[in-house]
Formats: C-alpha cells, sequence, structure tokens
C-alpha cells in the first residue's frame, strides 16, 4: 500500500490549507504497516533524521513536497520496534537537533530526552506504568561507610510491599540503580510484578556508582564492594535469603559488564544475572576500535572468554538489535550455555536505552525470581 | 473422609452457600483461609456471606505463633523449605527435559507402529520424574517428622488441642485458596488430617481452589502461559491425601490452554489413573466416601486431548466410580 503522504502529494502541490488539514488527520510519526513516515514543518535548507539504528546510516534526509515548507521523510519499521531519533533541521548553515514537535512519545536518559516513533504493536506494557491497585514497597536510604574507594557509597533499598522481617526475601543488586528508577520506572514496575503474582517479593540493592566507566569494567575494587562489604551488609540488616540462586546482580551497557565480573569474580556468591544490553566488546585478534573506556572490558571480557568458569547458575540476557552491541551479545551466549548456566536470551526491536530495557523487566525478573503466580490458586 | 466437596473459584461467583443448603449443614462453620497467608484474618466478605457462622481456624497465625515459641522447629522448619525449595529446582531441570522428549516424540514425523511405543515410553518417563519428586519430597518431610516431633512440641499440641475442641463443636470445615503450599504447610504443622480423623463424628469438608488441591493426594501445580516460560506443570509434592483419584485444576479456564489437544492430552496421561478435573466458576466435584460424582458443567482433561463434561462422558456416568490406582 502507498505510504498516505504520497498519495496526498500525488493530488499535486498542496496549498497551506491542505497541508494544515493533511497533518491534521493524522499522528505523525504515522505508522503504515512496516513503514514510518515523518515530517516537519517550517523554513530549513535541509532536514535529516537522526536515529540510533546500527546498520543503517545514522543520518537520513528528507524530502520536501514541492516548495512547501512541509518536509518528510519515509522509513521502513519492522512491526515492534522502538526507534529513538532527534530532527536535525539545517539552516543557514546552522545545524539543530530537536525533537520531534508532532510527536509526544519521549524516553528520557541522562543525557536529555529522545523522540521515541514506535511500530505497529508496540505498546508500553500496563505492568511498568502506575498502577492504583498496586500495593507499592517502599525506598530507604543507606550508607555502606568503608568502601575499597575509601569514600562511603549510599544504596537505596527497596522494601516490598507488606515487608515482614519475619520472612526471607531474595536480593536483587541493580547497578545504576537511581537511573533504573528514573528511566526504567523500576519501582512501578517491581510493584506490579509483585503484586501481579509474577516475581517473588524481594528486596532490592540499587547502587549509585562513582565513575562507573572506570568501576564498572572489572574493576576489583568494585567486585569486592558488592561481594564482600554490601553483601554481608544486607545480610546483617534485612531478612535475606541464605544462598546463591536466591541472590541476583542486574545492569545496563556497562552495569552488565559489572555484574557479570563480579560474578566471575566470585562464582558461587550470585546465582541469577540479568544482564541487559552488556557492553561485551571483545577481539580475536589485534586492538579495539571502541575508544579508551572500553580498554578494560575488552580486556576482562577477553579473559572471560578465555576462562569464563561458572559463575552464576542462571543468566537472562538482553539486548537490542538495532544496538551496535548485539553481535557481542548474540557472541556470548553460546558460550555462557558451555558453561552448564542455565541460560535465556531475548532479542528485540529495540535500541540501547532505558525504556527497551525497563521492558524486558518482566521476562527477565520473572524467570530469576518466579512469583508466586504458580502457588496461588484463589 | 464421608463427605468431600470440592469447588471452583468462590471469590466473583460463590456458590459455597448454596452447597451448605444442599447437604442441610447448620450451625457454626470451621474456615481455614491460611492459603490468605498475612491476610488470613481478613474474612469479613466470607463472614457476612455464611450468615456470620464462621470460625476462623487461624492457623497462619497458630503457626507463627508456635514458631515464635519454638525457635529450633522454626529454624528446623525453615531449612526444610529451603531443602524442598531446592528439590523443586532441580525437578523443574528434569522435568523439562522428559516433558520436551514426549512433546518432540508427539509431533515426530514417523510410522504410528514405530513411534507408538516411544511416545508411550517419553510419558512413562515422565512420570518415572514426577513419582521420584514425589518420593523425595515425602522423605524430607518425613525426616523432619522423625527428627523434631512437630506434633509432640507443647507449642503445637496447644494448638491442636484447642483445635480440636473448635471443630468439635462446627459442622463443616470450609477451605479456602490462596497460596497451596502455605497452606499445605499450616494443615500439615497442626496434623489436619489426623484432627480430622479423631474426631467423634465425621465432619465434612467443602474446599475451594487451593484448598481444594491441598487436600487431594498430588498437588500439581500449573499454568500454562505465565510470564517467566514454558509453563511446565509440576508436582509440588503430596497432599493432605484426604480425597483419592483426582487432580484438582482451579481456574483450569484461565490458566490452561483446553484447546490444546496436545497439552491436554499429555496431561492427563501424566497423571493418570487420577481424574484430572477442571474447576472453574459453579463447578464442583463431590466425594460421598466411595465414589466421585460431578456438577453438570464440571470438566475432565482426557487422554484424548478432548475436554468432556464429566457427566456426558460415556465411560462415567454419575456417579463417577473411582478407578483402580496403578
Amino acid at each position: 500500500m502507498k505510504p498516505a503522504i504520497h498519495a496526498f502529494l500525488e493530488q499535486g502541490r498542496p496549498d497551506e490549507g491542505a497541508i494544515d488539514a493533511f497533518l491534521r488527520s493524522h499522528g505523525f510519526p504515522l505508522v503504515e504497516g512496516g513503514r514510518a513516515t515523518f515530517v516537519f514543518r517550517g523554513h530549513a535548507d535541509a532536514v535529516n533524521l537522526r536515529h540510533w539504528i546500527y546498520g543503517l546510516e545514522s543520518s537520513q534526509p528528507f524530502e520536501r513536497a514541492y516548495d512547501t515548507d512541509l518536509w518528510f521523510h519515509v522509513h521502513e519499521m519492522p512491526p515492534g520496534s522502538r526507534v529513538e531519533y532527534k530532527l536535525e533541521v539545517i539552516r543557514n548553515g546552522h545545524h539543530e537537533w530537536i525533537r520531534d514537535p508532532f510527536n509526544p512519545h519521549l524516553a528520557h536518559d541522562p543525557f536529555g530526552a529522545n523522540s521515541v516513533a514506535q511500530g505497529e504493536g508496540y505498546a508500553r506494557p500496563a505492568w511498568s506504568l502506575p498502577d492504583p491497585e498496586t500495593r507499592t514497597g517502599r525506598l530507604e536510604e543507606l550508607w555502606l561507610t568503608e568502601t575499597p574507594f575509601g569514600e562511603p557509597r549510599r544504596v537505596t533499598m527497596y522494601l516490598p510491599a507488606r515487608f515482614r522481617p519475619s520472612r526471607r526475601y531474595p536480593l536483587l543488586v541493580v547497578h545504576d540503580g537511581g537511573d533504573y528508577l528514573r528511566y526504567a520506572a523500576l519501582k512501578e514496575v517491581l510493584d506490579n510484578l509483585i503484586h501481579r503474582l509474577e516475581v517473588a517479593p524481594l528486596i532490592a540493592a540499587l547502587t549509585h556508582p562513582g565513575d562507573r566507566l572506570v568501576e564498572y569494567p572489572d574493576d576489583p575494587r568494585h567486585s569486592t564492594m558488592i561481594a564482600n562489604e554490601l553483601l554481608p551488609e544486607l545480610e546483617r540488616l534485612y531478612p535475606l535469603m541464605p544462598d546463591a540462586r536466591n541472590r541476583c546482580l542486574m545492569g545496563a551497557s556497562f552495569g552488565a559488564v559489572a555484574s557479570l565480573a563480579t560474578a566471575w569474580r566470585h562464582p558461587g556468591k550470585f546465582g541469577r544475572l540479568l544482564l541487559q544490553s552488556g557492553s561485551f566488546a571483545f577481539t580475536d585478534i589485534g586492538h579495539h576500535k571502541r575508544g579508551p573506556a572500553f580498554d578494560r572490558v575488552v580486556e576482562f571480557v577477553n579473559a572471560f572468554r578465555e576462562a569464563p568458569g561458572r559463575p552464576s547458575e542462571r543468566v537472562y540476557l538482553s539486548c537490542g538489535m538495532y544496538e551496535s552491541l548485539i553481535y557481542e551479545n548474540r557472541s556470548l551466549v553460546p558460550l555462557l550455555q558451555t558453561t552448564g548456566m542455565g541460560v535465556r536470551y531475548e532479542w528485540v526491536r529495540d535500541g540501547h536505552n532505558w525504556e527497551n530495557w525497563r521492558d524486558r523487566l518482566q521476562s527477565g525478573l520473572s524467570w530469576l525470581f518466579p512469583g508466586p503466580l504458580w502457588m496461588v490458586y484463589e | 473422609m464421608t463427605l468431600g466437596v470440592l469447588l471452583g473459584p468462590q471469590r466473583l461467583a460463590p456458590t459455597i452457600d448454596q452447597e451448605l443448603s444442599r447437604w442441610g449443614i447448620p450451625g457454626q462453620l470451621a474456615t481455614i483461609t491460611a492459603g490468605w497467608q498475612e491476610r488470613e484474618a481478613e474474612d469479613d466478605e466470607l463472614q457476612e456471606f455464611l450468615g456470620h457462622r464462621c470460625v476462623n481456624l487461624r492457623l497462619h497465625a497458630r503457626s507463627d505463633d508456635v514458631f515464635g515459641r519454638d525457635p529450633e522447629l522454626f529454624q528446623a522448619h525453615r531449612a526444610k523449605q529451603d531443602t524442598l525449595r531446592h528439590l523443586q529446582d532441580l525437578y523443574r531441570g528434569r522435568l523439562a527435559h522428559a516433558l520436551d522428549a514426549a512433546r518432540e516424540l508427539a509431533q515426530a514425523p514417523a510410522p504410528s507402529d514405530l513411534v507408538e511405543a516411544e511416545r508411550e515410553a517419553a510419558v512413562l518417563a515422565l512420570r518415572l520424574v514426577d513419582k521420584q519428586h514425589l518420593a523425595r519430597t515425602r522423605k524430607v518431610q518425613r525426616q523432619f517428622e522423625l527428627t523434631y516431633h512437630p506434633a509432640s512440641r507443647p507449642a503445637v499440641d496447644e494448638h491442636y488441642r484447642e483445635l480440636r475442641s473448635i471443630l468439635g463443636e462446627c459442622f463443616a470445615l470450609l477451605i479456602a485458596g490462596g497460596h497451596v503450599a502455605s497452606l499445605l504447610n499450616r494443615m500439615r504443622l497442626f496434623q489436619l488430617d489426623t484432627l480430622l480423623a479423631s474426631l467423634p463424628r465425621p465432619l465434612p469438608v467443602f474446599a475451594w481452589s487451593a484448598g481444594a488441591m491441598a487436600i487431594t493426594e498430588r498437588v500439581v501445580l500449573f499454568h500454562d502461559s505465565p510470564p517467566q516460560g514454558p509453563g511446565n506443570a509440576e508436582l509440588l509434592g503430596h497432599g493432605l491425601g484426604l480425597l483419592p483419584g483426582i487432580v484438582v485444576l482451579p481456574h483450569a479456564r484461565r490458566r490452561l490452554r483446553l484447546d490444546d489437544r496436545e497439552r491436554v492430552s499429555l496431561f492427563a496421561r501424566r497423571f493418570k489413573p487420577d481424574r484430572c478435573v477442571a474447576l472453574d466458576e459453579g463447578d464442583r466435584a463431590v466425594w460421598n466416601g466411595r465414589e466421585w460424582s460431578a456438577g453438570p458443567s464440571t470438566r475432565q482433561l482426557l487422554p484424548s486431548g478432548d475436554v468432556e463434561c464429566i457427566a456426558d462422558l460415556p465411560e462415567s456416568k454419575e456417579p463417577v466410580a473411582q478407578e483402580a490406582r496403578s
């Protein structure tokens, strides 16, 4: 089927009123089957779609509709996709990146916000939204006063609804906990999934890093802090299940590297790993091209590939197909499987962003810590 | 037991009042809502619905009391539960492979004279995995009882006597649903089976959802489409065994893919000779001490892959005779 924008323009040069009517009668980006039409209206010398899809040219030029101020671009958008983007508007040699004024969907991250195009069939999971029916857990702050970094570290603790000190709970250690709370709605997600009985009531320790690019890629100080200082302190303060299969390390991007590296350095301590879009860069020969921040990552991943051992019991791994890291993550799966660990992986039409990581939490957490849904028959 | 009535879920369209009337149960009723765990005491709706004639046995609160007064028993119980959870994980791993084999063979494109025997063998292997898990969980439970003698601990005994006295003044016992393992543990701690058998007159039992599951011989956990994966039905372990020859499946319409003939068939063959009975809203299955009968809408999963109303089955006109167990 012909995109609506093409059918519209085939009728000849539209006047102002016709353009207004066309734009009013559709939402944009306009998703039609496997395509999405992006539009921009205004004075410009050129307009580009700047997206974060690895494998495609990151800049896609818009066409101008005749000599009007309407610009458009039709882009492939496979069903279920989520694509973050901005519009690059060029005027008088000046390049400006803006969020799409026609698109209300935004994705936030520590660097700001991007517009998000949602392919056919994508909907934000209901369990990631606040639900008035859901009983909510609570957050409290904890300080690790002595750490290998020579400075105290803040940890935000999540305690589930109906927390009872006489019960025991699994432990989820979340790298970049503050970002997970802010950008991946982690508290709402935990509240909802626990309320729906899909995830076991658990205690989460949300860590806040110092310089994550230094601490996360297999820095022994980090893994020592998590395994030998944070864990005993949490066991002292909270009613935790005593065994490895009730302890999970979780993280995204460099946080996934930190999780795997910590488990690798302390095998038998963390029986569950949830690794999202891990920055698992490696080389088979020669030097990598990802920049100095990845030097230690590559060193670690190469060493891990050489001697993976059996760092955990069960690993959930996810990555977006539109990320540059998809190759590394896909490569890791067969290696993890050879270790005898239970491995589950999920590749999705999404990018390296917090909403992708949010959307995977149901399948990851419910597999690692299945809730009593299985046990409850009301 | 002379009368056991198993009902479908009671939350949205309760039928327990009609059922009590049908059997002419007068007066005071004992209730167990321990499956609701910490919310055990929040039984106002049930009380109101049944005319405020229920005495809640508060097994959850009683077990908390026992564990508070007897730390040794508490620690031992906790350790036993850890072992059982670990066993369940290990069993789940074997089970997944056995089920994969059975499903693969069910679809294997081979001449039926060759593949049938293999399919049968795969189901037998599955039943063996289940049987071994039952034996292991029973052994753990027995070991706990032999080592710690929960029945003769003063704190348990005190509650046991009190419960016996309450039950002696009631005309029926009602067991609600909820968390089936938690419910079963509490009933087991206070030896509900022994308790009922010790009463001077038999007490009819009405149970629904998890309550119904817990008093049968084998407790099967099931959900064909859970968020975490394939949804392989698994045995939790032995139930209290008050009612024979039945595997109870509450909320079957919601939790099972009853239109998937292959899954239904495998389920029924795996647990035979027990009848796999769906207990949805309005359904009922009744044990009269000798045989089973079923309500008109109550359905059974069949080895053929069909799900049929029990009353319509040619081989099982009401009452449903108890089959010989292998």
